[in-house]
This record gives structure tokens, sequence and C-alpha cells, in this order.
């Protein structure tokens, strides 16, 4: 009991401190960030890291941030998220999907603390959720994939057979085929989100399969590393990847988080903050498609950029009809583009994928 | 040339003090090492070791860190006081997790007392089923039960990963790799509210008691002893081996394993492929930093815990890397081992021989 009153008073001593401080206008808006990887993972957490610089840039003075690397989504994170809720901080960026019950839990003990959980489907009053309509970016990659490869193999190392990243593989399948009728995935599943060597192992194994151009969604540049030495050719996930594969980077999907922590950290300030649910792709610039190598013949990049610029413009979805699930039913109907209802919840291979999905 | 020459009497004194000693020579080598990175060294000292404490909530969660430690260390020291190396806890801790786990998730949505305990139940006969294997084949073929024990780590959390994304999967999860959470019939009760110090810190406490008797009261402690010391004595005395052998890595399991279904049940509330981190490992660490006596391993857990929020909190205030927090607690081993050749080794500086 006696505990449960310091926690309280502490609490409402932090909370009241950041409140007074704020109608003064001198103190500094804290905003702390937990990454699932190190900053030098060279890709998912090395991006927020980005945005949290962007954010640093933006304000300067006016602002103060935190973060805590390599927190693993098991039972230490509720800890670190609450130490962050605890000590002042005016928002709580948990930037990976597992962070979502310690989020939640923690927000329901801090209702003066905003969060936001990248991923995530879970929201309460305190609590946003964002994320990056990556497949779009997959459909660009996806297109060039196809017209580059010479084996008709394109491997794909997965992390989990979350809907998250089975929407990657479907969008790079859909625009692959495309593309090049004749052309076959391999999928590798590694389970991990950031395992150099693992994405090493299995792009070595793709490559004995025959693959010579390879996609990935997990967060280390290992597979890029192994791509240049193998001479083949591959895509930077999350981060450029240029500097890990000169000759084998054909293009990358770049997550852009800047402009969204900028314009949440200027909502806290202005007091305007709301708990929203954000899925932004191409167009408000969240995912972002690097700069194409000079490998890539002019056609297929002028391609490309159409693509690219159909969906900004809104004239092409990644997912329109028609299209069949793996075994046949139909999904869509001619000129019938998936709602983002199925997208978050996408548990099925499109038709043509070969191998099953792991359950 | 340096060489090694073996002491004939290791100091009593030193095996006592030298853990304390570790510790003190980590503050100063990881000082400097954070002195390197651009920190002020007292003051991330200060962070590590004394902050924790003064702050209510992350006192309870030293207990809720280090009650998994202090239970899979001791069930580990008493196979490593027999010789017997089970270096696979955390494969022991995750099935644990599984079997309890999954015997709360199938009593879903029942309600009852008795489900805890017999989740509690399932937890450490799973733990306890998986140290069998190497048990059963160090006994049956003499295979060396660290590699076995060691590779069936991978075997679990593999099969962690494949049932929370096939069949615990929660059904209304998106397709997650995550189980739902526990209702509250299959959830640790809380001993400080507020915090997330839960129920098994009471056992983890009543294990150190328990394994304390079992040493210095009970014949069984004696035998282990025994064992280790003296094999061959051991088995004129008409000790077991094998039995020692089943004993030791049955205990050890089934005390992991009761860690692992009360970390899932406790702070986690369901099971997710992340559930493992290391406690079975670092374990390890702890059973020989506190010298594999039962107090020992208490006070030993205790500062580990306390490396590790002591850690989260220098990340969150210094901003040091995860990286260099690891490094701290590898030092930690470093030395402690270094200062253990020192005792029961004397270094001699041999001249070259005049002919």
């Amino acid at each position: 009991m006696n505990f449960v009153k310091t926690l309280a008073v502490a609490a409402t001593a932090a909370v009241g401190l950041t409140g007074a401080a704020f109608a003064d206008g001198h103190e500094k808006t804290k905003v702390g960030f937990i990454y699932v990887g190190p900053v030098g993972d060279f890709g998912w957490s090395y991006e927020h890291d980005q945005g949290r610089k962007a954010v640093v840039e933006a304000f300067g003075d006016k602002v103060e941030t935190t973060y805590v690397e390599s927190v693993p989504e098991g039972p230490d994170a509720e800890r670190v998220i609450r130490q962050m809720a605890q000590s002042g901080h005016d928002l709580i960026f948990t930037t990976s999907f597992g962070y979502m019950n310690p989020t939640i839990k923690v927000a329901k003990q801090f209702p003066d603390v905003k969060f936001e959980h990248a991923t995530g489907y879970q929201r309460a009053d305190n609590v946003s959720t964002y994320s990056g309509r990556f497949y779009e970016g997959r459909t660009v990659i996806g297109h060039i994939a196809g017209k580059m490869t010479e084996t008709n193999k394109i491997g794909y190392i997965a992390s989990f057979p979350i809907p998250e990243v089975v929407r990657g593989i479907n969008a790079a399948y859909l625009a692959a085929k495309k593309a090049n009728p004749d052309v076959e995935f391999k999928i590798v599943w590694v389970s991990t989100w950031f395992d150099p060597g693992k994405e090493a192992d299995a792009a070595n194994a793709l490559i004995e399969q025959g693959v010579d151009v390879i996609m990935q969604h997990t967060d280390s540049p290992a597979a890029m590393t192994i791509a240049e030495e193998k001479g083949i050719y591959a895509f930077g996930q999350a981060s450029d990847m240029k500097e890990f594969g000169p000759n084998a980077r054909l293009s990358s999907i770049i997550d852009n988080w800047g402009p969204y922590y900028v314009s949440r950290v200027q909502a806290v300030m202005d007091g305007t903050w709301e708990s929203t649910d954000t899925w932004d792709g191409i167009a408000p610039g969240l995912t972002e498609i690097g700069e194409f190598s000079d490998k890539i013949p002019a056609d297929v990049q002028a391609e490309a950029t159409a693509i690219k610029d159909a969906i900004v413009a809104g004239e092409l979805h990644s997912f329109t009809g028609p299209i069949n699930k793996q075994d046949g039913t139909p999904w869509l109907a001619e000129g019938e583009t998936a709602d983002d209802g199925t997208l978050l919840g996408m548990n099925f291979y499109v038709e043509g994928i070969e191998g099953e999905l792991p359950n | 040339m340096l060489r090694l020459e073996p002491r004939r009497r290791p100091s009593k004194l030193m095996l006592g003090l030298t853990p304390v000693l570790a510790v003190i020579a980590t503050m100063i080598a990881g000082g400097i090492l954070f002195a390197i990175l651009g920190k002020n060294p007292v003051e991330a000292i200060r962070i590590i070791f004394i902050d924790p404490f003064l702050d209510p909530f992350s006192r309870t969660e030293l207990l809720v860190k280090g009650a998994p430690l202090v239970l899979i260390a001791i069930g580990l020291s008493l196979g490593f006081r027999a010789n017997i190396w089970n270096i696979g806890a955390e494969g022991q801790f995750v099935i644990g997790a599984l079997a309890g786990g999954a015997t709360g998730l199938a009593f879903y949505p029942m309600e009852g007392i008795w489900i805890l305990p017999v989740m509690a139940i399932a937890g450490a006969a799973g733990g306890f089923a998986w140290a069998m294997i190497p048990a059963f084949l160090k006994i049956r073929f003499n295979a060396n039960e660290i590699l076995v024990s060691l590779m069936l780590v991978y075997v679990a959390i593999l099969l962690l990963s494949a049932l929370v994304s096939g069949p615990l999967r929660d059904p209304d999860g998106f397709n997650f790799p995550e189980s739902r959470l526990f209702h509250d019939s299959a959830t640790l009760p809380i001993i400080i509210s507020g915090s997330r110090a839960h129920a098994g810190v009471l056992v983890a406490l009543a294990s150190v008691v328990i394994a304390y008797v079992l040493l210095n009261r009970h014949v069984l402690g004696y035998q282990i002893k025994l064992t280790g010391q003296a094999p061959k004595a051991a088995a004129f005395a008409g000790v077991n081996a094998n039995r020692i052998i089943a004993i030791c890595l049955g205990t050890s399991g089934a005390l992991a394993g009761l860690a692992g279904m009360f970390e899932a049940a406790g702070p986690v509330g369901q099971l997710v492929p992340a559930l493992p981190v290391g406690y079975g490992f670092t374990a390890i660490i702890v059973a020989f930093l506190g010298r594999l006596n039962p107090i020992g391993i208490l006070l030993a857990g205790g500062v580990m815990a306390l490396t590790y929020i002591g850690g989260e909190t220098a990340q969150l205030t210094l901003s040091l890397p995860a990286a260099a927090i690891s490094v701290f607690q590898g030092m930690l081993l470093f030395f402690l081992l270094a200062m253990d050749i020192l005792i029961t080794y004397r270094v001699r500086i041999r001249r070259t021989e005049v002919a």
C-alpha cells in the first residue's frame, strides 16, 4: 500500500512537473524511443534512430530525446517502457510489434504520457499506432527484380509469417510475375528480425538454389554483403544499404520515419496530439524508393518510375484484381482492389507462389 | 616464461572474497570503458549499482529479474557440485513455459484457484522431462551432457516459435505469432501491489532455503558433493552415480521449467517467441558468482539483476550503448574466472636454465 502511494506520488509529481514546465514554455519536451535492435543494425532500428535525429534537428533545444536499444520483445520490454514513462517523458515511441501488449499495459498506468506503437493494432486514448505501407515499395522493386533476374528465380528472406511480411511477399511476387511470367519465388523463413549470421546463411542457401536476385524482410545488411560477394543482385531493406553492396544493390525500400516523428512531437508541443492510426505509403513519404542503380537498364528504370508515380497518384494499387489465392479460390475480381482490413490480416499466399505458409 | 603451478591449498578466505573483488574489478574496468565512451564513469557506476535501489519500482523489478536467475542457478549448482554440467537450462526454461502456458491456455476460459498449481506442476514436469533427455543419454550411452543439453536449447526455442505460430496462436491476433493473454486465473498473483513482483519470487526464496538444508543437512547433499570431489570414493561408499546424474539434471530441469512457467504466467502474461531472454545462460554465471552456495547464489542473482536494471537506466539516462552493458556483464565473469585461476594456481616465472 505504502509502495503504491509512493509510486502514485512520484508519478503525479513527474506529470505535474512537466505540466508546469509546459505552461512556463521553457522546459523541453522529452521524447523516448525503444528499439528492438541495435541502432547500428543499418536497417529497421537504424532508420527509427534516424527519425529520432530528425526530431532533434527540427526542434533543437526545445526537445530532449532518449532511446534504449536492443530491447527484447519479452518480459523486459514492459519495464523499459515504464522506466521511460516514469522518468518524465511526454511522448514514447515503441518501435516493434512485440511491444504492443506492454505498451498498452504501461499506457493505462500513465494516462498523461502519450505513446506511439509501430506496426500494432491496439490503440487507446493515449496510444496511437503507425506503420508504413511498405508493400507499395515491394511492388516497385518486385517489378525491377522480375526484369533483372536471368535465372527467373528470386530469393526472399522472410522473418515471421505475420501479415506485414506475407503482404510484402505477395506484393513483390505479383509485380515480378507481371514483369516476367516465368519468375519463381524461393522463400526462406529465418524466424528473426535481426541475426546477421542466419540472414547470411539464408542468402547462401538461396544462391545455391539458383537465385540471382534477393529481397529480404529482415533488418541486417548481411544478405546484401553476400550478394556482393557472389556477384548477384539484392535490394536494400528499411535503409538504403548501398555501402554494403555497391555493385549488388539495385534499389531499396527506405523507411522514412522522420517527418512522422516530427509531426507527432509538434502535436504534443501544441497540445493537439490525439490517438490516431497512421498507415502511410509512398505518397506521404513514409515509404521511399532508393535511387536506382545504373545496372538497371533505362527502360526498366522508366517502368519502375512509372509504377511508383502511379502509386503516388493513387492510380495503381499493389493488389488489383484479378487475383486468386494460392489454393485457386478467387480473392479479387477484375479491377477490384484489396481493402485495408484484408491486407492487415493477410494470412495467405497469392496464386503462383510455391510452398506453404509456415503455421 | 610464465607458468601456472597448482597451489597445495587454495585459500578459503580468498574463495569467499573473490566474487566481491571481481565485482569491484568490474566496476573499475567498466568505469574505464565508460570513460573511453565519453561518459562520466562515477556517474555510470552509480546509476548501475545504486540508482535501482533508490526507485521503488526498480526495487521490485530487481525481484522480478532476480527470481528466475536464482531459481535456475540453485538447480544448476547441485549438478555443478557433482561435476554434472547442465548448460541447457535455457531450453528447460522454454519447455517449462510452454508446458505450463499450454496448460493454462487449455483451461481457458475456466476459472479457479487450482489452475495455477496445475500449470506450475506442468511447467516443472516439462523442464524435468527436457532435462531427462541428456540424463538418459549420459547414463545409457555416456553422451556428453554439456553438448546434448546445449543443443536442446535450440530445439526448445524452435518448438516454442512453431507452437505459438500454430496451435497456440491467439485466434484474434491477426496471425501474429503469440498466444492469447492468459486470463486472471492463469496469471500469477502479485505480491507487492502496483509492481510486477509475483508469487514466483517467494518460490525462488524457498528454493534457496531448501537447497541450503539439502546440501548441509541431508545425506543426498553429501552424496552430491562427494560425487563431485571424489567420484571413486563416492562409488566405494555405495553412491549410485547414475542416480546422482538423474537427480541433478532432473532437479535443475524442473526448477528451470518452473522459472519459465513463472515468467510466462507472471511478467509476460502470454506465450511469445521472445520469451527466452537468456536467463538459463546467465544463471550459469550466477551459480559460479555465488560459489555454488545457496546464499551466495541469492546475492549473486541480486547483483546480476542489478546490472540489467541499472544497465537499462544507464542506457536511458546516459545514452550508453547496449553493447557496453553486455561487455560490462561479461567482464564480471571474466574477472571471477581469472581470479579463480589465481586462487588455485600460482604464477611462476621460469628462468632460462643455465647449462
